[in-house]
């Protein structure tokens, strides 16, 4: 689960990480309560506030260029802030269709003297934390460990240990700081830590981390994101979440415990198991077709799952045909069937179906499916089911 | 013929009298597994659906029952620890079958695995367990699409593994033993640790390996085939079609923004490494008979 940059400096700032002075504005009144806390004499930064990176580079669907601006002034900062409210943003991690900002952060600006870069990530391979660290700030940190892999300090933490003084040290005076900086700076990674470990964060990252002329170093921009496992141990973190930054349909989907991901094709899948599911969309994808949906309705799915899974697939207008793709384990296929024809029911479905049955009382769910009268199509392979569907859609 | 479990497996069940516990337990009897005991905190003393004494630690179960390999069926919040509790009582294999585990929660456990004096091998979280066919049956997999044989196959997907499993017996082909590692990030067990058990178990004679995007692990494993394998092996990758950036059901297959984690690198480290490639999740039985006649 990811947070918006406000809510993760107001974090940054209980785990006693500097930030600069902010405040966050959903609504036109909001605005002007948030600017009338800053200085009419000073910079403003205004920053929209969506989940996705790239933003300073960004341009709204109207062609107002930039979803961050430095501002001298009030005035200059509100008129900022009236373009982008409610416009939708468009960053190269946002997609062409952008997002909608729904927010907007207001800070004090600050003057630089150098920007570095500071992140901690759990590390899926050595099943511990590491700090990431470069001198080369402000900018795309994937592209800096490609060109200049020696810039980047990595350092590892070992869950049971935890982070060290010593290792605050290391990176302090790798990044180049001495006398009080170093002391600044081991605050900020032991805060950062503590956060990190403390709500099950999967990434905290400061991009950048800042030291001023007066050689104060603080937190510029901040990401988090959280383990979707560990957030019913966080009620706090789960009120973070902005359910306007999701897509509608995969909200929906999680009430009813399906996972489904929404994509960019025309044939929506219905499979049990994860793995089999993307197993499903490549091979859509290897006769031509282009899968509409990831969607896994799990191992034990019961009828009311197996409609609800069928009234969102459907609520994309992009839908052209189904593919559905079981192989029943402890799942049994039945009981997937007595689920279609129930939906077929309770929902219209006006595109083709194909339904391939595997595994546990497959006869029987076949049967069902026959007996049935609802229109589609038995497969018998998921070749065979692919092929069809794929024809099918593509007429 | 198999690894890891046959018939003198001797398993305990943690969480043995919740709703999932109690119904894959069953299963497992009915397929033949010995189960020794059961684990509830709070239930010892208690005899589970009339036929397994319930302790209320894993060391009971132990000591009183000879329990050698442990299953877990207990919620995400309390999974870790009940592993960490298998580890500590010495169980030789913990097989996790929950799904949910907490990230961090995991990264604890592996650093307890590698403590120079551990005697447990876990396999899982997020599995769905394993089994030696005709012998054991761990975990919740149908029992009745395998069939006692040659063939090792590893997997990070549950269903998936049907699919190639069911794939094989329908072409006669049975299994040595079939093991579910599982989808999450930080695992027990890893595709590397599973081939190099088939590798050195003379009754498999050819390995079937099923992976994801997200990760190195195929990676990993490819380079270990490529220098110590020399029996078959076969190999397919779900989610060559998945998007960047977002994870796909198991919480280990996603590809990194940076690309890290593609089918494409897995699928090329498995040429390089002279696995013959399934591009087609219907023909993952068919790439191994290319290169095993069985």
């Amino acid at each position: 689960m990811n947070i918006h940059e406000y809510q993760a400096k107001r974090l940054l700032q209980d785990y006693g990480v500097p930030v600069p002075k902010g405040y966050a504005a959903q609504t036109s009144r909001e605005v002007e309560t948030a600017l009338s806390h800053l200085s009419d004499d000073e910079m403003i930064v205004v920053k929209a506030q969506i989940h996705a990176g790239g933003r300073g580079k960004g341009t709204f669907i109207d062609g107002y260029k930039g979803g961050v601006k430095l501002c001298k002034g009030r005035n200059a900062a509100l008129d900022a802030a009236n373009h982008m409210l409610d416009n939708t943003l468009v960053t190269k991690q946002t997609g062409p269709e952008g997002r909608k900002v729904q927010t907007i952060y207001f800070t004090e600006g600050c003057d630089i003297a150098h920007e570095y870069y500071l992140a901690i990530v759990l590390d899926r391979e050595t099943a511990q934390s590491v700090v990431i660290a470069s001198t080369e700030g402000g900018m795309d940190i994937e592209e800096v460990a490609e060109n200049s892999p020696d810039k980047i300090i990595k350092v590892s933490i070992s869950p049971t240990m935890g982070l060290r003084h010593h290792h605050c040290r290391r990176v302090a005076f790798e990044l180049g700081f001495s006398g009080d900086q170093v002391k600044q700076f081991a605050r900020i990674l032991t805060g950062l830590y503590k956060m990190f470990w403390e709500k099950n964060a999967m990434l905290v990252e400061i991009n950048p981390l800042v030291t001023t002329p007066e050689g104060k170093i603080l937190a510029l921009d901040a990401k988090v994101s959280f383990d979707g496992n560990s957030i019913f141990q966080h009620p706090d973190i789960q009120q973070l979440r902005d359910l306007n930054e999701e897509d509608p349909k995969e909200v929906e989907a999680s009430k009813h415990n399906l996972a489904y991901i929404a994509l960019d094709g025309n044939i929506a899948c219905m499979v049990n198991g994860a793995g089999l599911a993307m197993a499903t969309m490549d091979i859509i994808k290897s006769f031509g077709g282009e899968p509409a949906n990831f969607l896994d309705v799990g191992g034990g799915a019961n009828e009311d799952q197996v409609t609800a899974a069928f009234k969102i697939i459907l609520s994309d207008p992009k839908v052209k045909g189904i593919l559905v793709n079981i192989f029943g384990g402890i799942m049994k296929c039945d009981v997937i069937a007595r689920g279609i024809i129930a939906a077929a029911k309770n929902v219209d479905i006006k595109v083709p179906l194909v339904v391939r049955l595997e595994g546990t009382n497959v006869e029987e769910g076949k049967k069902l499916l026959r007996e049935s009268g609802v229109a589609l199509t038995p497969a018998d392979s998921l070749v065979e089911a692919a092929e069809i569907i794929v024809k099918q859609v593509q007429g | 013929m198999s690894i890891l479990v046959n018939k003198d497996t001797r398993l305990v069940v943690q969480g043995i009298t919740g709703k999932t516990g109690t119904f894959h337990t069953l299963q497992c009897i009915e397929y033949g597994t010995n189960v020794v005991a059961g684990v509830t905190p709070g239930k010892g003393g208690q005899l589970w659906e009339n036929k397994v004494p319930v302790c209320n630690t894993v060391a009971e179960a132990v000591e009183e029952h000879g329990a050698n390999v442990s299953v877990i069926y207990v919620p995400p919040p309390f999974a870790a620890d009940s592993i960490l509790e298998a580890i500590e009582a010495e169980v030789p294999l913990v097989i996790c079958i929950t799904e949910g585990v907490p990230v961090r929660d995991m990264a604890e456990v592996r650093r307890r695995l590698y403590f120079h004096n551990t005697k447990t091998r876990l396999i899982g979280p997020n599995c769905p367990g394993i089994i030696t066919p005709g012998e054991c049956k761990i975990g919740i997999m149908p029992g009745y699409i395998h069939k006692p044989g040659r063939v090792g196959v590893v997997s990070r997907s549950g269903t998936l593994t049907y699919e190639a499993v069911w794939q094989l017996t329908q072409r006669g082909h049975g299994q040595s033993t079939c093991i579910g590692i599982g989808g999450d990030p930080i695992n027990g067990t890893s595709q590397t640790d599973a081939i190099r058990m088939f590798n050195e178990d003379p009754d498999t004679d050819a390995i079937i390996m099923i992976g994801e995007i997200g990760g190195s692990a195929e990676e990993e494993a490819c380079a270990y085939i490529k220098e110590h394998v020399k029996k078959p092996v076969a190999g397919f990758i779900a989610g060559a079609s998945a998007p960047k950036g977002r994870t796909m059901g198991h919480a280990g297959a996603i590809v990194s923004a940076s690309g890290v984690g593609t089918a494409e690198a897995k699928f090329a480290a498995m040429e390089d490494a002279g696995v013959s490639i399934a591009r087609n999740p219907s023909e993952i039985a068919d790439a191994l008979l290319k290169i095993y006649k069985g």
